[in-house]
C-alpha cells in the first residue's frame, strides 16, 4: 500500500516472493528448484502462485534429497543456467554441505579459473516457530567459514526484496539466509525497491554511545532496543552486517572507533561464532579505541527447547540488549 | 613499605625545608619522578624518588624544616600501577594528556577507568594549573627580591662550610701539566664544520670526555674517602657553574663515562641554565664522584682547586692560551691548556695523579678516539 512518502508496507515473505518474480522475469536462465516450491507453493508459501505464472520448467519440485538437488543446481549453474536453489531450512542444508563446500566453493579454484559456479542457494534459518532442537538451527557461521562462498543475511525487508537480484549477478556461489521468524513481519520499503548492493554492511541507526553489531533477526531486535535506550538518553548505533562473508570490517570498525564500545548480537550459539570473529577483529584493529570490553549476546548453548517461553529465552531479545547496554554504560 | 627521607644533597647539608609536595597520597610514583621541592642552602632543589610505589602518607607539611634523614613520606611498594583497571582508550588518552591514572577514579564496569573519567581528570588538572599560575604570579612579585638575596646568602654559607671542612680535613696534593691542544682543536673545527650551529661542540666537552676516559684507566680518583678509599663504579662528574653575582653550583653529569661527546654537550646545555636558575634535581647533587672546574675564557692559566668532600680529586682547567712550545728541538707557538689536579693524599699518592694527567694528555692528542 503506497503512502505519501512513497514507501509501501510489505511482509518479509512477500518481499522475497517479489524478488523471485522479478528475477524469473528478468532472465530466462533463472529457475527455482527445491522441496515443495511448486505445487505446494513453498513450505512457507513464499513461492505460492509462481508455478502457475512461470510453469513447471522454471518452478521445479525436487525429491527430498538435499545433496542431490543442490548438486543438480550446481551442475546447472556450471552449464550456464542461473538456478535459485531453495533448501527448505538451514537444518536440512547439512545434508547438502558436501556439495556446497566441496563443489560449489572449490571448482573455480580447482579448475584453474575455468569453471565458475553462479548458483544461488536460499535457506530459511533460525527459530521462533517452536520447531525444537532439530529444526531451529542458525548455521550462518558454518557457511561464513568457507572461502569461495559469498554469504548474505537478509535482516531487513529491503534486503529480502533486493539481495536475491544482486546474488544472481554474481559469477560465484552465493548463500542467502532468510529468517522463518520474520516471514509474517511487516515492514516498510521504498515503493520502487529492488536490487541492493551486496558488498557492504549498513548502519541501520546512527548513534554515538555504543555500536550494536548484528545480523538477521538481531537487526530489528537491536533497533527496538535502541529506541528503548534512546528514552534513557543512550544513543546506540546499529550495524547490520548483511554480508557475513567476506565481512565488511571497515564498516563496524569505523563505528567502534566512533562509539568506543561494542555489543555483538546474534541468535547462533556463542562458541566459534560470527560474533567471536567480529570481536576478534575489533581487538586486532581497534583495541586502543575501546573504552569497554567487547561484549556479546548470543544464543544459549543448549539444544533448542520446544516450549515457547523457553525458546524465547534461549536467544537474545530486545530487552536483553537494553539490559546489557545499560550494564556496559553503567547506567543506573 | 618504603620510607622516603630528606636526602643529603652534600656533605655540608644538615637540614632542608620542604617547600612543596608535588604528589598526593594515592599517587603512583616511579624512579626518577620529582615528588617534592626542598629549599636548601643551595637553593630550591627538585627531589627525586628512586623507588616505585604508591604514596601512602605525607609526614611532613609544606614549609617545615627537617633534618637530613627524617622520613618525609611513606610509600607502599606493593600496590602500584598493576592494580589500575582502565580501558585501552582511557590508557591511551591518559598517556597523551599526561594524566596519572592512579589519581583517576574509575566509573566504568567493575570500577574501570573510562574515557569520560580521563576527560574529567584532564579538565581538573587544567583548572588547577590555571589557579596555581595565578597564585604564583601574585606571590612571586612580593617575594622575588627577598628570595634572591637569601638564596645567595645560603649558597655562600654552604660553600664556606664545605670548603672549610675540606681544608680542615683533606691533605691536598697538587700536580700540574700543560697540554698541547692543537690536535684537539683542529679536530673540533673539523667536526663542527659538519654540524649545525645548534649541535656544535665546545672545547670543554672534549676535556670532560677525556677526564671521564682517563678515570676509567685510573679509577682511584673516581672515589669517595669514607674511612678509606671507596672507588665508585659510575663516573658522575660535578661541573662547577659560576653564578652571576657570586657563588657556585656543582651539578653532576651522571654516568659521564657512558656518554658520548654529543650527549655530554646536551647534558651541559640542559644543566648549566638550570644551575644558574637554581633549578637542579636532587640526583644531580648527590653521588658526585669527582669535580671539574674550568675557568674557560679569561687569562688565568692555572687553578688550584679545593676538593669537595667526600670526593678525592678535583681537576682544574685554565684558559686555553697560545704559548711557546718546544718540541723535537724546535720552538713553536701552540694553543695549550694548563691542567691541575688537586687530590686527597689520604686516598692516593702523587704517582696516581701523575698517571691520570699523563693519560689525560695522551687522550687529548688523539681526539678522534674521544
Amino acid at each position: 500500500m503506497a503512502n505519501e512518502n512513497n514507501t509501501i508496507s510489505i511482509t518479509y515473505r512477500e518481499a522475497i516472493k517479489q524478488a523471485l518474480r522479478d528475477a524469473l522475469r528478468a532472465d530466462e536462465r533463472v529457475f527455482l528448484m527445491g522441496e515443495d516450491v511448486g505445487r505446494y507453493g513453498g513450505a512457507f508459501a513464499v513461492s505460492k502462485g509462481l508455478l502457475e505464472e512461470f510453469g513447471p520448467d522454471r518452478i521445479m519440485d525436487t525429491p527430498l534429497s538435499e545433496s542431490g538437488f543442490v548438486g543438480a543446481g550446481i551442475g546447472a549453474a556450471i552449464a550456464g543456467m542461473r538456478p535459485v536453489v531453495e533448501v527448505m531450512t538451514v537444518n536440512f542444508s547439512l545434508l547438502a554441505m558436501d556439495q556446497i563446500v566441496n563443489n560449489a566453493a572449490t571448482l573455480l579454484h580447482m579448475s584453474g579459473g575455468q569453471v565458475n559456479v553462479p548458483v544461488v542457494i536460499r535457506m530459511n534459518s533460525g527459530l521462533g516457530r517452536q520447531l525444537a532442537a532439530q529444526h531451529s538451527h542458525s548455521w550462518e557461521s558454518f557457511y561464513a567459514h568457507i572461502p569461495g562462498l559469498k554469504v548474505l543475511s537478509a535482516g531487513t525487508h529491503e534486503d529480502a526484496r533486493g539481495m536475491l537480484l544482486a546474488a544472481l549477478k554474481e559469477p560465484d556461489p552465493v548463500v542467502i539466509f532468510e529468517y522463518t521468524a520474520m516471514l509474517n513481519l511487516e515492514g516498510k520499503i521504498p515503493a520502487g525497491a529492488g536490487i541492493v548492493e551486496i558488498q557492504k554492511a549498513a548502519i541501520r541507526r546512527e548513534g554515538k554511545d555504543i555500536s550494536i553489531i548484528t545480523y538477521g533477526p538481531g537487526v530489528y531486535k537491536s533497533l527496538e532496543a535502541a529506541n528503548e535506550l534512546a528514552k534513557l538518553g543512550i544513543d546506540a548505533e546499529v550495524v547490520d552486517l548483511r554480508v557475513l562473508r567476506p565481512l565488511d570490517e571497515s564498516c563496524f570498525l569505523q563505528s567502534v572507533r566512533k562509539t568506543h564500545r561494542a555489543l555483538v548480537v546474534e541468535e547462533a550459539w556463542r562458541s566459534v561464532s560470527i560474533s567471536a570473529e567480529i570481536s576478534s577483529r575489533i581487538m586486532e584493529q581497534a583495541f586502543y579505541e575501546l573504552d569497554a570490553p567487547v561484549h556479546r549476546l548470543c544464543g544459549v548453548e543448549v539444544p533448542m527447547p520446544y516450549p515457547k517461553h523457553l525458546e524465547d529465552i534461549s536467544v537474545p531479545q530486545a530487552g536483553d540488549i537494553v539490559n546489557m547496554i545499560k550494564k556496559i554504560l553503567q547506567h543506573d | 613499605m618504603i620510607e622516603f627521607r630528606m636526602p643529603s644533597l652534600g656533605a655540608d647539608m644538615e637540614d632542608g625545608t620542604l617547600v612543596e609536595w608535588l604528589v598526593k597520597p594515592g599517587a603512583a610514583v616511579k624512579r626518577g619522578d620529582i615528588i617534592a621541592q626542598v629549599d636548601t642552602q643551595k637553593g630550591l632543589i627538585d627531589i627525586e624518588i628512586f623507588e616505585e610505589g604508591v604514596v601512602k602518607e605525607l609526614l611532613v607539611g609544606e614549609g617545615e624544616k627537617v633534618p637530613v634523614g627524617k622520613t618525609l613520606a611513606v610509600l607502599d611498594s606493593t600496590e602500584h600501577r598493576v592494580g589500575i583497571k582502565a580501558s585501552p582508550l582511557a590508557k591511551r588518552m591518559a598517556a597523551e594528556k599526561d594524566i596519572d591514572l592512579a589519581l583517576v577514579t574509575g566509573t566504568g564496569e567493575g570500577g574501570a577507568i573510562t574515557k569520560e573519567d580521563v576527560e574529567k581528570a584532564a579538565a581538573a588538572v587544567i583548572s588547577a594549573k590555571i589557579e596555581k599560575t595565578a597564585q604564583v604570579d601574585e606571590k612571586k612579585e612580593a617575594t622575588e627580591l627577598l628570595e634572591t638575596s637569601s638564596a645567595r646568602h645560603n649558597i655562600r654559607q654552604a660553600i664556606a662550610s664545605a670548603m672549610s671542612k675540606s681544608n680542615r680535613e683533606i691533605p691536598h696534593y697538587y700536580l700540574e701539566t700543560k697540554i698541547d691542544l692543537t690536535r684537539s682543536l683542529a679536530w673540533l673545527t673539523e667536526t663542527n664544520r659538519e654540524r649545525t650551529v645548534k649541535n656544535r661542540l665546545l672545547p670543554v666537552v672534549l676535556l670532560i670526555r677525556a677526564v671521564a676516559l682517563a678515570l676509567k684507566k685510573v679509577p682511584e680518583l673516581n672515589a669517595w674517602y669514607e674511612n678509606g678509599l671507596v672507588k665508585k663504579e659510575e663516573i658522575n662528574i660535578g661541573f662547577v657553574v659560576s653564578l652571576r653575582g657570586g657563588g657556585v653550583m656543582i651539578p653532576a653529569i651522571r654516568d659521564a663515562g657512558g656518554k658520548s661527546l654529543d650527549e655530554l654537550m646536551t647534558a651541559l646545555n640542559d644543566m648549566i641554565p638550570r644551575a644558574r636558575a637554581m633549578k637542579l634535581r636532587s640526583s644531580e647533587l648527590v653521588n658526585t664522584t669527582i669535580t671539574i672546574t674550568s675557568l674557560g675564557e679569561g687569562q688565568v692559566e692555572l687553578v688550584y682547586g679545593v676538593i669537595y668532600p667526600p670526593q678525592v680529586a678535583l681537576v682544574g682547567f685554565g684558559a686555553i692560551l697560545e704559548q711557546p712550545w718546544a718540541e723535537n728541538g724546535m720552538l713553536n707557538v701552540r694553543k695549550t691548556v694548563s691542567v691541575t689536579l688537586a687530590a686527597d693524599h689520604r686516598a692516593t699518592d702523587g704517582m696516581t695523579g701523575s698517571r691520570f694527567l699523563t693519560e689525560l694528555n695522551s687522550l687529548l692528542q688523539t681526539p678522534g678516539s674521544l
